[in-house]
């Protein structure tokens, strides 16, 4: 687990709603407040993608929406910038291989 | 459908915020852009606390002189509205915006716009450099002291700036074994108090010393580094490797000035601060009438230089709409003068040879 229990300036003993999602078909949680890549990295998941051409593996690199590289499929959406979107219950989170197939708008 | 606004600011980080609050003391109407779920741009992760002034708020917390300025935005509520998890897509002449509000497109035509939009971290060309577990520096730090998720156990970072120290420090803080920090210059790039911080906890700065490699199947599980000559090449035979399960890559920001390109803004690169930045008039306006940059976005500098430049352009826009604050003039003095005393002294030194390449436009502020 790569939660941060204690710390001398932070407070991050607060207890928090769980939010239940699954990534790639497994459930798992995260707390109310994580983005979907925080979730996943107190998970110990550090892969969300892998490269377009050589499948090379890709986590997040930058954490604030702007290097691509936290790209996954969310509730069939491509593309989703996981380090700035927030983790919601029932999230269907995948790993994404590809640059994105075209999805139908709901 | 479009939608008219007078002022539109982009970013709401320490410059875009600051920006906001002065065009609403002006009387302007704003709509304040951030592409984030929460406003603050990178103070929300800071937990240092500021050097400077006490006017940027020194000796408080990142973390909390964001709580002020996100404060002051919302005593405004009739004149600064906000719109957060929205992405400015794209600037088109005549100042139209478009951009992604949640899930819905919008349209935007303004009468003027700031650019506050911040920097972004640089890569640094390694082998294996993509290998998941190697982190910008800065993403750590959001990973760690907003969502309070260690990004490993064992870190080396690479890098000795300012960024690289304090991040050094926080990571302990959080509970993470700082194996080493490694720099590729022959001195340490950041305070020393950054530095004899770190020191005093026994982790080793190495100098003069950079990654080679990192090894990993699915994600990064070593790295190799090496000692470098006074040329910067390697030194065979001083590789050493750390088992490590995360990296941190702390080698600078490069201004976000994507937007600015889009729309025609001319840019210059200028090593000095950060890359390609736009050329602004000493009112930070860019080369297009009623555009404005401010912040990291026009050059990489400290939060309080990117506060004091937000204020400045959010008094000039404002006064373009013709909205003028009753204390302008001393306000924008008072403002150039706290420029001039951030800016001064040795680690001032290359913001200021930087300002003076930018054609000398900016000097003097």
């Amino acid at each position: 687990m790569m939660r941060i229990k204690e710390h001398p300036i932070l407070d991050f003993t607060k207890e928090r709603k769980i939010i239940r999602f699954t990534f790639n078909g497994q459930e798992v949680f995260g707390y109310e407040g994580d983005t979907i890549a925080s979730a996943l990295s107190a998970l110990g998941v550090k892969q969300f993608s892998t490269s377009i051409k050589h499948k090379r593996p890709r986590g997040f690199y930058c954490a604030i929406g702007n290097c691509s590289s936290c790209h996954m499929i969310v509730d069939g959406v491509p593309n989703v910038k996981t380090c700035i979107t927030l983790l919601k219950e029932g999230m269907k989170v995948e790993t994404q291989t590809n640059k994105g197939v075209l999805y139908d708008l709901k | 459908m479009i939608l008219n606004r007078d002022l539109v600011i982009i970013g709401a980080g320490p410059s875009g915020l600051c920006a906001a609050k002065m065009a609403a003391e002006s009387g302007q109407k704003v709509l304040l852009i951030d592409r984030n779920p929460q406003l603050g741009g990178q103070l929300i992760k800071q937990t240092h606390m500021f050097f400077g002034s006490e006017k940027q708020y020194a000796k408080t917390r990142g973390i909390d002189i964001a709580k002020k300025l996100i404060d002051d935005v919302k005593n405004y509520p009739d004149l600064i509205e906000i719109w957060d998890n929205a992405t400015v897509l794209g600037l088109y002449p005549d100042k139209v915006l478009t951009v992604l509000l949640g899930e819905t497109y919008r349209k935007v035509q303004a009468q003027a716009i700031i650019v506050a939009t911040g920097a972004s971290e640089k890569v640094l060309a390694f082998e294996n450099n993509d290998l998941p577990g190697i982190y910008g520096a800065g993403a750590v730090q959001t990973l760690m002291n907003v969502y309070g998720v260690k990004p490993g156990e064992k870190i080396v970072m690479v890098g000795s700036g300012n960024i690289g120290l304090i991040v050094s420090y926080q990571l302990m803080q959080a509970g993470v074994k700082v194996l080493a920090v490694i720099e590729a210059a022959p001195v340490i790039g950041g305070y020393k108090v950054h530095a004899s911080k770190l020191q005093r906890l026994g982790v080793d700065i190495i100098t003069s010393c950079t990654i080679k490699k990192a090894l990993g199947q699915d994600k990064v599980e070593s790295i190799i580094t090496t000692r470098l000559n006074e040329k910067w090449e390697e030194i065979p035979g001083t590789e050493q490797e750390y088992d490590v399960d995360a990296v941190c890559i702390a080698v600078g920001l490069s201004p976000l000035t994507n937007l600015l390109a889009m729309l025609g803004c001319e840019l210059k690169y200028i090593s000095e601060l950060g890359g390609l930045v736009p050329v602004l008039t000493n009112d930070y306006e860019t080369t297009i009438e009623g555009v404005y940059a401010c912040g990291d976005a026009s050059s990489i500098e400290e939060a309080s230089s990117a506060m004091v430049e937000g204020y400045i352009a959010g008094l000039t826009a404002s006064k373009k709409l013709g909205k003028v604050h009753p204390d302008y003039d001393d306000l924008i003095l008072d403002f150039r003068k706290q420029l001039e005393v951030l800016r001064s002294g040795p680690f001032g030194e290359k913001i200021r040879k930087g300002l003076a390449k930018l054609e000398g436009v900016r000097v003097g502020c």
